[in-house]
Parts: structure tokens; C-alpha cells; sequence
């Protein structure tokens, strides 16, 4: 669980007074909060750690540290949820 | 598509280790703190890579094996109670409680629910107001603001029926810890990534000149390591003891102020057991009085439960760099990731279960010193 995976918003909204985001994991997208990076759009690389983006990144960091976690066979337990469809 | 330039990876990867070798004249012993270095290691056989002089020991950042045996227990307690639904990370199900785990008590019909985000567990509460939904949180200061924030929120929202039992571990104290103690081998720290950047590095630079060991802040790919390595051989032969940042992608000298604003308003410092090594002052963070009304180990009357850990489990040795996993007994053998006897077996980020998953020939194996 103290994994933080790499992804891609593609999407960006205020709900419930929090900005949340869609944000791209190779084939799988989830909900993260991007209140602690204020700076990122959509389109920006972004570290996501249990649903929130704690850091930007750039795109070549991004994708061959997304490539490193996903050769450790480590992604599909930190995403795992029982509450949100993949 | 293929990101991950292994050839050129593994040139970088071989430089870098002929550099370590090249620069060290004598052993050392060093010490990741951080579960994903630790599993990065042992996949890629960093530490076999290694001059022989260099060893690598393993440290106690795997916040799914410090969580104290009785907060497992307690989690057990109230997630075996009618109404409530007890959500956590995934690893926690596993792990052993003094009598049975969690995912005994969701096969006996508890309602245990597995989520990657402390915000899902807020969303199932607000849709099922007749459930207690109980958020099991742990974690270390890189967790612990994303589950600041579910609470800020249930609190703002004023939602009756979410509370969190907390265990939060600080990286910090712990490291102070294992300085302060006679059996301390380690001499120098690979610094967790991801903690730093949420917390930045300045409490490092403390510790550096407090026990004059040189840090330095590193990723979780297998160069970043070597990286790390190398930077904090270069310190150890030229007699330096500095904090360096190896991880400039992700880690800055403050760190992530915003979440350490959320961090602060929900949660204060506290005294924390940590599960095999015992008590550490000022390690963890607790709820805020302010929040007393989400604080589940409060509003459950779970506050008293104690707990003594198995004897066989050696865990506390290994998480403090004193043995290896393939030290103890129980490795491979009545302790798999399958039927975990303790938490480091749990979690793949736990140093006994990484050892399994790259190391299983070592079984029976006595390593180190
Ligand atoms: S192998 Fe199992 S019993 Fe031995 S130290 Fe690790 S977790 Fe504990």
C-alpha cells in the first residue's frame, strides 16, 4: 500500500469543495484528489499515493517509473478496491 | 510500448556499481528505510550486485508491519461488531491479530471492504448513512495526509457515521531510534522518497548533525539506489555526513506544503508502539481533540486493548537491520506469505515477503553475520 504510482489527469473538477481528478494508469483510470498540487492540469504527469497526488512530475520520469512498478507485478494489489470498479 | 530502456538502464546500472566498488575501501553497512526500496532490491538482486563490503540492511518503512498487534486486534474488535463496515488498503486484511486476521472475520460474514483511497471509504459512508463505516488507517507521513483529508472532509460535512482508528508512523524518530540504540550496525541511510516529498528533508539535515550519519534522500528505481548507494559511499570514505537529495524529481528541501497543512490540522504527534520494535517517542500522529468525534478508537471504547506478540517472530530484529528474514526460523517454512506468522510477511513490501517472492532458494539459508 505505500506504493506511489505514476499517471495522467485527464480530468480536473471541484466536487464537494475538493479538486478531483480522473487520472490514467496505463489501462486503469481512477479518482485522485489533486488538492496538494495545485499546479498540475490536466495533461500534467502526476505521483498518485492512496488517491492523492502528492508531487508533478515529467512525462518520461512518469511513464518508465509506471513501467518499473508494472515489471514488479506490484499495480493491481495497490489498486485493488472493493468499492470502485476498475 | 516500452519505457523502460533496459540496456541502457543496465549500463548506467553496471557504472554505477564498478563506481561504488572503485570508491570503497572498507565495509559498510547501509540501510533502506522505505518497503518499495526494499522490494526494488531484492527484485533486481541490488544487493547481490553489490562489493561484497557493501551491505545492504533492510528497514522498518513498511507501515503495514510497525501497525502494533493491538491495533489489528482492535480493528478485528470493531469490524466483528453489527452495523459496521471496516474499510482499509488491501494488505491489512492479512495481516495476523493476536487470534485471527481480518479477512477471517469478512469470510465470517464481517463487512470488510478493501479500497485504495481513503476517499472511497467517505463516499461509501456518505451513500450508506445507515452503516458505521470505520476507515482503518495506516501509514507513514506519505499516507497520513490523504487520510487527514477524508476526516477534514467527514467533519466539514458534518457526516455522523465515518470515523478512522489511526496508526500513523513517522520515518524520522524511528531512524533516531535505531541510532540511539548500543546495537546499532547501520551507518548510513538511504532516506524514503516518497515520505520526503510530502515532508520535505529538513528533519534530516537534524538527524545528520545530531548523529553525524549521512542520509541521502533516494528513489525506487534500481539506479536511483545505486545512486544513493554511491553518493553515500563518496560521504562515508571522505568522512562527511550530509543529507543529500538523489530523488530531485519528486523531492524538494520543504516538501509538499499543502499537504502538510492538512496533515497538521488533523493529526498531532503522539508517542507510538511500533509492532517488534516497541515504543517510540513522538513516532506517530494521532487525532486532534478538535476531531475527537471521528476518532474511532474513542467512539468504539477500543482505547484499552493490549496484546503481546509470538515469540518466533523475529520481525523486530529484522526491522531493525539486525538479521535478515533468512535468519529466522520460521522463513519459508511455518511463515509464508500464504499463512503470514508475522506482518512483515504480509505486505510485499515487508522485507520477509520480498525475500520470499526473489529468495525462496535461500530458504533454510543462514545469511549474514
Ligand atoms: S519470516 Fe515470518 S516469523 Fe520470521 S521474522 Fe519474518 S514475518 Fe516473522
Amino acid at each position: 500500500m505505500c506504493l506511489a504510482i505514476p499517471g495522467k489527469i485527464l480530468s480536473s473538477e471541484i466536487t464537494n469543495g475538493v479538486r478531483v481528478g480522473r487520472v490514467q494508469f496505463g489501462g486503469i483510470t481512477r479518482e485522485a484528489c489533486l488538492d496538494f498540487v495545485p499546479e498540475a492540469t490536466v495533461g500534467d504527469y502526476v505521483i498518485v499515493h492512496v488517491g492523492f497526488a502528492i508531487s508533478v512530475v515529467d512525462r518520461q520520469e512518469a511513464e518508465r517509473s509506471y513501467e518499473l512498478l508494472q515489471s514488479m507485478g506490484v499495480l493491481d494489489g495497490e489498486l485493488k478496491s472493493d468499492l470502485e470498479p476498475s | 510500448m516500452k519505457y523502460l530502456d533496459e540496456y541502457r538502464d543496465e549500463r548506467i546500472a553496471r557504472a554505477l556499481v564498478a563506481e561504488i566498488e572503485r570508491r570503497a575501501t572498507r565495509p559498510w553497512v547501509l540501510m533502506e528505510i522505505c518497503g518499495g526500496q526494499t522490494h526494488t532490491l531484492m527484485r533486481f538482486g541490488i544487493d547481490e550486485l553489490l562489493p561484497k563490503g557493501i551491505e545492504m540492511v533492510h528497514g522498518p518503512g513498511c507501515p503495514v508491519c510497525v501497525t502494533p498487534l493491538e491495533i489489528i486486534d482492535k480493528a478485528i474488535d470493531i469490524a466483528s461488531r453489527p452495523g459496521v463496515t471496516l474499510v482499509s488498503y488491501g494488505d491489512m486484511l492479512r495481516v495476523p491479530g493476536s487470534k485471527t486476521d481480518l479477512f477471517h472475520v469478512k469470510a465470517k460474514g464481517g463487512d470488510v471492504r478493501v479500497v485504495y483511497a481513503p476517499t472511497e471509504a467517505l463516499k461509501f459512508a456518505r451513500a450508506n448513512p445507515e452503516r458505521q463505516v470505520v476507515f482503518f488507517a495506516v501509514g507513514f507521513e506519505t499516507t497520513a495526509p490523504a487520510n487527514a483529508m477524508a476526516v477534514w472532509q467527514a467533519k466539514r460535512e458534518g457526516l455522523r457515521n465515518f470515523s478512522m482508528l489511526a496508526s500513523h508512523v513517522l520515518v524520522p524518530p524511528a531512524i533516531r531510534a535505531l541510532l540511539g540504540s548500543r546495537r546499532n550496525r547501520v551507518q548510513g541511510f538511504i532516506g524514503p522518497g516518497h515520505v520526503c516529498t510530502v515532508m520535505g528533508y529538513r528533519e534530516y539535515a537534524d538527524l545528520v548533525r545530531e548523529f553525524h550519519v549521512p542520509i541521502v534522500v533516494g528513489g525506487f528505481e534500481p539506479v536511483d539506489l545505486l545512486e544513493a548507494i554511491l553518493m553515500l559511499v563518496r560521504q562515508l570514505e571522505e568522512g562527511r555526513a550530509e543529507v543529500e537529495n538523489q530523488y530531485v524529481r519528486s523531492v524538494t528541501y520543504q516538501g509538499n506544503l499543502h499537504a502538510q497543512k492538512i496533515l497538521a490540522e488533523v493529526f498531532e504527534v503522539c508517542d507510538r508502539k511500533w509492532r517488534g520494535i516497541g515504543g517510540i517517542p513522538e513516532s506517530g500522529l494521532s487525532i486532534r481533540e478538535e476531531y475527537a468525534d471521528f476518532d474511532a478508537d474513542r467512539i468504539f471504547g477500543t482505547e484499552g486493548v493490549t496484546a503481546d506478540e509470538p515469540a518466533e517472530c523475529v520481525s523486530a530484529e529484522v526491522l531493525q537491520g539486525l538479521k535478515k528474514p533468512t535468519d529466522c526460523a520460521a522463513f519459508g517454512t511455518r511463515c509464508t506469505p500464504g499463512n503470514p506468522l508475522g506482518a512483515p510477511m504480509v505486505s510485499s513490501e515487508g522485507a520477509c515477503a520480498a525475500y520470499y517472492q526473489y529468495r525462496r532458494h535461500l530458504v533454510g539459508a543462514k545469511g549474514g553475520f
